[in-house]
């Protein structure tokens, strides 16, 4: 019991992964924020990227943070006119409120979100 | 605050990351701060093929994690901040990054060069929108289209040529008829049935509403304008260094690069520099990491000399 409540919240901590099959609901639908990382494998900056949306999610609790991989995903990439990656896009009630190119530190992000939530 | 670390390198990429590793061999225990690009140019970047020691070939970012991972075994202290602000008017040195500070006895800039943008408010509008420097990154958004790439360098010809998998056509402009680019890189590219030049042009304009259109452009012998339609525009025309934050603190050349004497020496003791941060003449890989190796054996000469 004690386990399965360490595994939840942990999992609620860390970032999470989008598909195209599960934007609508995850993302799209969701009341409140969303932080979205468009990513590929073969984006050297989106290497930089990545450990700082995990790191953005460990300490920001008010708002969903996830990634999703536009070479498995491009309906949703394209879908937003992602056409440079990393791009961040962050939701608010369904709705793209910032767009974001290029490598973004985590106190801009932070920034941000403070900014959607306030 | 707090401690005063021996050497504090700001900067991760092969002349950072150098420098660590030789100082903290030498048991200097080094502060690196990976700043606003970690891994520097060379993560924008897919095959290396010029690093001595992969005769294969290397992944940029791949050589990058080596290098991170080779400076961290012998103890360098890597810190994934930017450095805001620096003040080298006394000692103990001190670096700024957010809200915290951090104090050294001796430093070594490698804070290296970002692209260049074209500086046309258009072009601004539309980055992420068709606009892009990273290639390797964007490529794969222009499927069967066709792009422009601005640029006359080697990177511009790797660039090009990447491109090529993906896009359609692609249309090399420069405002020169000679490329700068290797004898090698320029036979690549030029030998490449999708890649075309349009010399001697340069862009004034980058066309498009919500997503890139066209390129307008201007032939700067004859005057002439015209248009040519694409939906990317790549531009790779050249780097500039990142010295903002060391304006009036240390010297620098007229074109914005650290000044330095007798290798790796600025104008203030203790402060040493190394890779394309004051070098706008080789600029390579190999030679920022040879540069950061001199760094490091200058600054622990200098500290020894210090405890004398």
């Amino acid at each position: 019991m004690i386990l399965t409540l360490i595994k939840q919240s942990f999992e609620y901590m860390s970032s999470q992964t989008f598909t195209d099959q599960d934007f609508n609901k995850e993302v799209k639908q969701e009341k409140g924020i969303v932080l979205v990382d468009f990513w590929a494998p073969w984006c050297g900056p989106c290497k930089i990227q990545g450990p700082i949306i995990d790191e953005l999610a460990d300490e920001v609790k008010n708002a969903k943070i996830g990634k999703i991989n536009v070479d498995e995903n491009q309906q949703t990439a394209s879908e937003f006119g992602v056409m440079s990656i990393p791009t961040i896009i962050i939701f608010k009630d369904g709705k793209p409120e910032e767009q974001m190119v290029g490598v973004q530190q985590k106190e801009n992000l932070k920034k941000k979100l403070a900014g959607l939530t306030a | 605050m707090g401690k005063t670390s021996n050497l504090i390198i700001i900067g991760s990429g092969p002349a950072g990351y150098t420098a660590a590793i030789y100082a903290s061999r030498a048991s200097l225990a080094p502060v690196l701060f990976t700043g606003r690009e970690p891994g520097g140019q060379l993560t924008w970047t897919t095959d290396v093929e010029n690093y001595p020691g992969f005769p294969e070939g290397v992944q940029g970012p791949e050589l990058m994690d080596k290098f991170r991972r080779q400076a961290e075994r012998f103890g360098t202290e890597i810190v994934d901040l930017a450095v805001d602000r620096v003040d080298f008017n006394s000692q103990p040195f001190k670096v700024f990054s957010g809200d915290k500070e951090y104090h050294a006895k001796s430093i070594v800039i490698a804070t290296g060069a970002s692209a260049m943008w074209l500086g046309l408010e258009s072009e601004e509008r539309l980055k992420g929108k068709g606009v892009s420097a990273c290639a390797t990154c964007d490529g794969f958004f222009f499927k069967d289209k066709d792009v422009a790439l601005v640029g006359g360098g080697d990177v511009a010809m790797e660039d090009a040529i990447f491109l090529t998998k993906f896009a359609r056509s692609v249309k090399v402009v420069h405002r020169r008829d000679v490329l700068r680019a290797s004898k090698i890189m320029q036979e690549r590219a030029k030998s490449n049935p999708k890649i075309e030049f349009i010399w001697n042009t340069e862009i004034t304009e980058v066309l498009g509403e919500n997503s890139v259109e066209g390129i307008k452009t201007k032939n700067n012998k004859t005057g002439e304008e015209s248009e040519i339609k694409c939906q990317g525009l790549f531009v790779a025309i050249g780097h500039k260094p990142n010295t903002g934050i060391f304006q009036g603190q240390i010297n620098l050349d007229v074109k914005g690069y650290l000044s330095v004497n007798e290798h790796t020496r600025t104008n203030i003791e203790g402060v040493f520099s190394a890779g394309d941060v004051n070098d706008h003449k080789y600029r390579q890989a190999v030679t920022a990491a040879g540069m950061g190796c001199m760094a490091a054996m200058d600054a622990e000469r200098w500290l020894e000399g210090k405890k004398e």
